[in-house]
């Protein structure tokens, strides 16, 4: 039997992992999976915590994550390939309009 | 006291005249529009002998014309007032005044600008007549304000020459350095009577007055109205602006800056004798600074080769004994100064006018000479006026200033009078310096100037005849005890009240016969170095006193080093490092930090999603750490 | 007196303007002259209109006359309330005299004529209402719209460095007007606490006595938005900037309508409504008079740009407005009332002269000009009366004021006004010595000798000028006897309010000053 907190660690590593992605990747696609990493990563603390306290809530909610990742994934290539055909360029960076 | 609406008019002809000349001088022509003008003050003259005809005995004619300010409970009337005293002025203003504007009919008859001439001299006598004539002393202040600004237009008449303009300037603004100290008097005046409960600056009403006022408030009135005075009458230190007046037209010398203008600051003393009366120590000063201007003035006048600017310093000096008599209280005696002097020395300037205008505008005596066989008439009322300045006897010059010098000898003032005398020598000293070297001699001008000569028109000499038997007559009515008495005091008595005669006769004979020996030692002096056959009137002697003398004692240049140049740093320095830099520069560092605190705050706002992300991640982890740190 | 009227003659004087630009805008921008015409008749009209006005006022008496009291935003107690009385009176008649006059003087304004014609008539309007408005939010709403077609009149028509000027002005002006929004609200809401009266009814505020501290506060709201708009050194530096940059018409109006603004704001709303803040501060405000005046005369002489050296000769001469105020007595109050006039006049006439010649040289530097005497007489001898008019010389308008706030002030404050009076030499001293490089000397400068003296047209814009300068320096009396019943109630109104505790009290004279006289 794998102790709780086992499962914690990997799932903050895997959600550090994600955030880290976001923060500093070039790719908005890569960007994208950094997202999804997250996502998992507390789908995974969810179903460590569903299992130790021996409630499905957790399950649950981890269904209804995973309906809105997909749907998340689903808008956010449709954003990135339109982005992709105006600027030839999915570099995050490049795009910063919006400011002042 | 008598009303009369007459007494407006005076002033106002030549206002009218003034303002005619202004509008449509140019339509009616050059010469209709002199005529016009010297009729106008021919008429002023008329109503002012008029007047003094009928004045009283001991009498006062007002003429109230309107309200002119009235704030609260301080009022001032437009109204003049004529008593001996005004009389007295009215007379040598439009009098002389007549004569010096008949005089510029032929003196200024090539001039283009001769309208504009006579618009200024017209405007000019009307501020003079307001001055004389106020029954306050704010009226008065703008007559003496009015003169100086026809002054400053007369100087700058010639205007192509910035020279002419400079020195128009200067005479204004040194003036106004003195009419600082006019108008802070006043306010003193008017402050302190209303404290009091008393609100005039009427002469009348204020003489009632007076013994509301402390001593100590007294002698601070009159000393800033001194300071005035020394502008204006240009006494030390403020006498500098009257010899760069000389730039004027010559006929503006003789009117302005010799008969009537410069005699204003006497005439204001004479006004407030009462306050002045009251008010020993400025006396005193008045006494001291009198005798020192004439000193000065005159060992100036030794060495200078321009024949106006000797003049000048003639002038200041002449203004200095006026001021001597005021400071031994004898304001009698200053006035009689004023009158004689208005006739001989405008008598002298005229005549130099007429040598100038001979000479084709030269000035400079050392190019003179010999002039006596070709102007005669000039030259003998040159002589006589020359003889009345120095004090030759039985002319006008010799019973004033004999009365002057008799009266700071007979008050104690044996200093002064010792001063005063040595400048009697040194006034007939230079006086026949100048006589010699203008009109005896070898003629030292240029062939192209003596070409040209020629003794000037009749309506520039008749003038010059009438002053000249001025300057012998007008001196017989203040004939001391001795003689016939003196009708002057008599008439001046209702003002300045019974003149006390202290002194013993033989005194005052011993005293006369000194300055007329000293007066025949500066006439001897001057023979021997420039009237005598085989003199060199043009040859330079060197020597330090004479440089500085020449130079002027560099009191300009003086000034210049030790006032104007620091002022003008000040000012640049306001102008070019405090205005732009400080100030401004406090105004525009406000805008500037502004802008530079919001360039950081809005370089957070970059754009980048990742920033963004980065700023969100690092604020949760911030409360994360804050709350955990609550935890433990 | 205060008796309630709907709409009256007062607004009729504010619509007049208004009126003349709603027309502005139905004609094509092509034809400048008709525009010019409806312009300058709209402004004719109200000055007509305001002689109109002037001949109903009673000067006999000083209360507030010709009320119009409207209820404008019952809920929170503001009304459209105007009012006139004899310190407005003549700042409205100055208004509208200057106007038509500024307007004939745009006659080079060639570009953007319509929108131009426009902004001034709106200008017109919103300095009259200033002057009119006795109701504190509409004098306020008043003060900030005077401020938008001045920022584009300077910023649109104006000089090289126009933005910067225009944006300087605008802001200098709205960091102090907004503190002052912020003090009338405060006031408006103690006063409400007070008397369950919510107002902002100048004449109610009047009555309102608050203790010392808080009306300290509230008066330096007030003051500064008033001391930058007057200017008040060290708030001054906007001044320079906005004339020189400012258009001719532009100018004249600033100097001659606007600066009055902030004196005017002092006599009539920041000295009555905290009387024992303003006797307590009152030293400082002098100082800062005085060195003002010193000051400014400073400045001016060593300036090379003729519109400058008259822009700062403005802060020496407001300086002596202020003085006069300061003084609060009779013949300090009324003096610089005058001098507001005599401001107007004659600085207005000194920046319409500096505009023709401008408009025929295209340079305003000193040294570029001389011996203009001989090539333009009559354009000389106009400058020469203004020029005398400004150092105060007696016999013209300017004496008047300067020797009547001076003795007020040297009755109050002796060595002060002693220093200020040596401004009357530095005046001197700069006009002259600009008159002189300028129009004596030798005619030089190849340009100048083709110079065209005044046309028509520019003596029609100076001739009333020049006649006012002279009427008002001989016969005062009309004018002064006018404003004597308002300057009184209103001294009273600052005066007779319960001294300020004696710790707070500073010394400002040493005689009873509660006659006023």
């Amino acid at each position: 039997m794998i102790a709780l907190h086992n499962y914690l660690i990997l799932s903050a590593v895997i959600f550090s992992i994600g955030v880290i992605g976001v923060l500093i990747r070039r790719n908005l696609i890569v960007v994208l999976m950094s997202i999804e990493l997250m996502l998992n990563a507390v789908n995974l603390t969810f179903i460590a915590f569903s299992r130790y306290l021996g409630s499905t809530d957790g399950q649950v909610i981890v269904f209804f994550v995973m309906a809105v990742a997909a749907a998340e994934a689903v808008i956010g290539l449709a954003i990135i390939i339109s982005v992709y055909r105006h600027r030839q360029s999915l570099d995050p960076q490049e795009m910063q309009l919006l400011k002042w | 006291m008598m009303s009369s609406d007459l007494l407006r008019w005076i002033p106002l002809i030549p206002l009218l005249a003034s303002a005619i000349n202004l509008f449509f001088g140019r339509a009616i022509g050059k010469r209709p529009a002199g005529a016009l003008a010297s009729a106008a003050v021919g008429a002023s003259f008329a109503l002012a002998f008029y007047v003094f005809w009928q004045l009283p005995a001991s009498g006062v004619m007002r003429d109230l014309v309107y309200t002119w300010i009235q704030s609260g409970s301080f009022q001032i009337n437009l109204s003049f007032q004529v008593d001996a005293l005004t009389a007295v002025m009215l007379l040598i203003v439009t009098g002389i005044g007549l004569l010096i504007h008949i005089y510029s009919l032929g003196y200024m008859a090539h001039d283009a600008d001769m309208v504009r001439f006579f618009v200024y001299l017209n405007l000019f006598i009307f501020f003079m007549l307001v001055l004389v004539m106020g029954d306050n002393l704010l009226l008065l202040f703008v007559g003496w304000e009015g003169v100086g600004l026809c002054s400053y237009l007369l100087i700058g008449f010639w205007y192509h020459d910035p020279n002419n303009a400079i020195a128009g300037n200067k005479a204004f603004i040194v003036n106004r350095i003195g009419d600082l100290g006019f108008i802070l008097g006043i306010f003193i005046l008017v402050a302190e009577l209303a404290r009091q409960g008393v609100w005039t600056l009427d002469f009348a009403e204020l003489a009632k007055q007076v013994k509301l006022l402390s001593p100590a408030t007294i002698t601070l009135v009159t000393f800033l109205l001194f300071i005035g005075a020394t502008g204006k009458s240009a006494q030390l230190p403020l006498f500098v602006w009257l010899p760069d007046a000389m730039a004027g037209p010559t006929p503006v010398s003789a009117l302005i800056h010799a008969a009537t203008m410069v005699t204003a600051g006497v005439y204001m003393t004479a006004r407030l004798h009462f306050l002045f009366a009251l008010a020993p120590a400025t006396l005193a000063l008045i006494a001291v600074v009198g005798a020192a201007t004439a000193f000065f003035a005159a060992t100036i006048a030794l060495t200078q080769n321009d024949i106006k600017k000797v003049l000048a310093y003639s002038t200041v000096s002449q203004l200095g004994y006026m001021f001597l008599a005021v400071g031994m209280g004898a304001f009698g005696a200053a006035i009689f100064h004023v009158f004689t002097h208005a006739f001989f020395k405008a008598c002298l300037f005229l005549g130099s006018g007429s040598v100038i205008h001979a000479l084709g505008g030269e000035q400079d005596m050392r190019k003179m000479g010999g002039l006596k066989s070709h102007m005669p008439r000039t030259y003998w009322t040159y002589v006589v006026a020359t003889l009345a300045i120095a004090g030759a006897p039985f002319t006008a010059g010799f019973f004033s200033k004999d009365l002057i010098l008799w009266q700071t000898f007979s008050h104690g003032a044996i200093a002064l009078w010792g001063v005063g005398l040595v400048t009697a020598g040194m006034t007939a000293f230079y006086m026949f310096r100048q006589l010699f070297m203008v009109f005896h001699g070898e003629c030292r001008a240029d062939e192209h100037a003596k070409a040209h000569l020629h003794e000037s028109p009749a309506v520039m000499t008749w003038p010059l005849m009438i002053l000249a038997a001025g300057s012998i007559f007008t001196g017989w009515l203040g004939a001391p005890e001795y003689l016939w008495g003196s009708r002057w005091d008599h008439w001046l008595e209702p003002i300045f009240g019974k003149v006390a005669h202290h002194g013993a006769v033989s005194t005052e004979l011993l005293v006369t016969g000194l300055t007329l020996a000293v007066v025949a030692a500066g006439i001897y002096l001057a023979y021997l170095m420039y009237g005598k056959p085989g003199a060199q009137p043009a040859s330079v002697p060197s020597g330090l006193l004479h440089k500085i003398s020449l130079n002027k004692y560099y009191v300009d240049e003086i000034y210049d080093f030790a006032l104007v140049r620091p002022f003008t740093l000040v000012a640049k320095f306001f102008a070019s490092i405090v205005d732009p830099w400080v100030i401004d520069g406090a105004v525009n560092g406000v805008a500037a930090t502004t802008r530079g605190l919001s360039t950081i705050w809005r370089g957070l706002q970059s754009g980048n999603v990742q920033h963004y992300a980065a700023m969100f991640v690092t604020g949760a982890l911030a409360l994360l750490a804050y709350y955990l740190g609550q935890l433990s | 007196m205060m008796s309630a009227q709907g709409f009256g003659d007062l607004t009729l004087l504010l619509a007049i303007p208004v009126i003349g630009a709603a027309l502005l805008l139905f004609l094509p921008r092509r034809q400048s002259c008709a525009l010019f015409t409806v312009a300058l008749l709209a402004s004719a009209a109200a000055f007509l209109w305001s002689l109109k006005i002037f001949n109903r006022f009673d000067g006999g008496s000083g209360a507030m006359q010709l009320v119009e009291r409207v209820a404008w935003m019952p809920a929170v107690g503001i009304q459209y309330l105007l009012g006139i009385d004899g310190i407005s009176i003549f700042l409205v008649l100055l208004t509208t005299f200057l106007m038509p006059l500024a307007l004939l003087a745009s006659w080079s304004v060639r570009d953007k004529v319509k929108e131009y014609l426009i902004f001034m008539l709106l200008l017109e309007t919103g300095m009259l209402g200033a002057f009119l408005a006795l109701d504190l939010v509409l004098f306020y709403v008043f003060w900030e719209v005077m401020l938008v077609p001045m920022y584009f009149l300077i910023g649109v028509w104006g000089g090289t460095r126009r933005i910067y000027a225009a944006l300087k002005f605008v802001l200098f002006t709205m960091a102090g007007s907004l503190l002052m929004l912020v003090a009338i609200i405060y006031l408006a809401t103690r006063h409400a606490q007070m008397t369950q009266a919510l107002t902002f009814d100048v004449m109610q505020l009047y009555e309102l006595h608050l203790p010392v501290e808080q009306q300290f506060w509230l008066f330096l709201a007030f003051a500064l938005s008033f001391a930058i708009k007057v200017p008040l050194f060290p708030f001054h530096t906007w001044l320079p900037d906005a004339h020189v940059e400012a258009p001719t018409a532009g100018s004249v109006i600033l100097a001659g309508v606007l600066l009055k603004l902030g004196t005017y704001g002092f006599l009539r709303f920041a000295l009555p409504l905290f009387p024992d803040a303003a006797i307590a501060l009152m030293p400082y405000l002098i100082a800062l008079s005085v060195i003002g005046i010193v000051y400014g005369a400073l400045v001016a002489m060593m300036q090379t740009d003729i519109k400058k050296l008259v822009a700062y000769s403005s802060v020496s001469h407001l300086g002596f407005v202020m003085l006069g105020l300061c003084a609060l007595n009779m013949q300090g109050v009324q003096g610089s009332l005058y001098q507001m006039l005599n401001h107007g006049l004659s600085t207005g006439a000194l920046f319409l002269l500096v505009g023709m010649i401008y408009d025929r040289r295209h340079t305003r530097l000193i040294s570029e000009f001389g011996g203009l005497w001989k090539q333009m007489p009559l354009f000389s001898a106009l400058l020469l009366v203004v020029t005398f008019s400004s150092i105060g010389l007696p016999g013209l308008n300017g004496f008047v004021g300067e020797f009547l706030i001076l003795l007020g002030a040297f009755r109050v404050t002796p060595a002060w006004t002693a220093v200020a009076a040596s401004g009357v030499i530095l005046g001197a001293v700069y006009m002259l010595w600009m008159f002189r490089r300028v129009i004596f000397g030798p005619l030089n400068n190849p340009e100048n000798q083709k110079l065209q003296d005044l046309n028509s047209r520019e003596l029609i814009i100076l001739t009333p000028i020049i006649f006012l300068i002279v009427l008002m320096g001989v016969y005062p009396q009309p004018f002064l006897s006018r404003m004597q019943p308002a300057v009184e109630a209103n001294l009273k109104r600052i005066l007779a309010m319960p001294a300020a505790p004696a710790a707070v009290q500073i010394e400002v004279s040493g005689e009873p000053k509660n006659d006023g006289r």
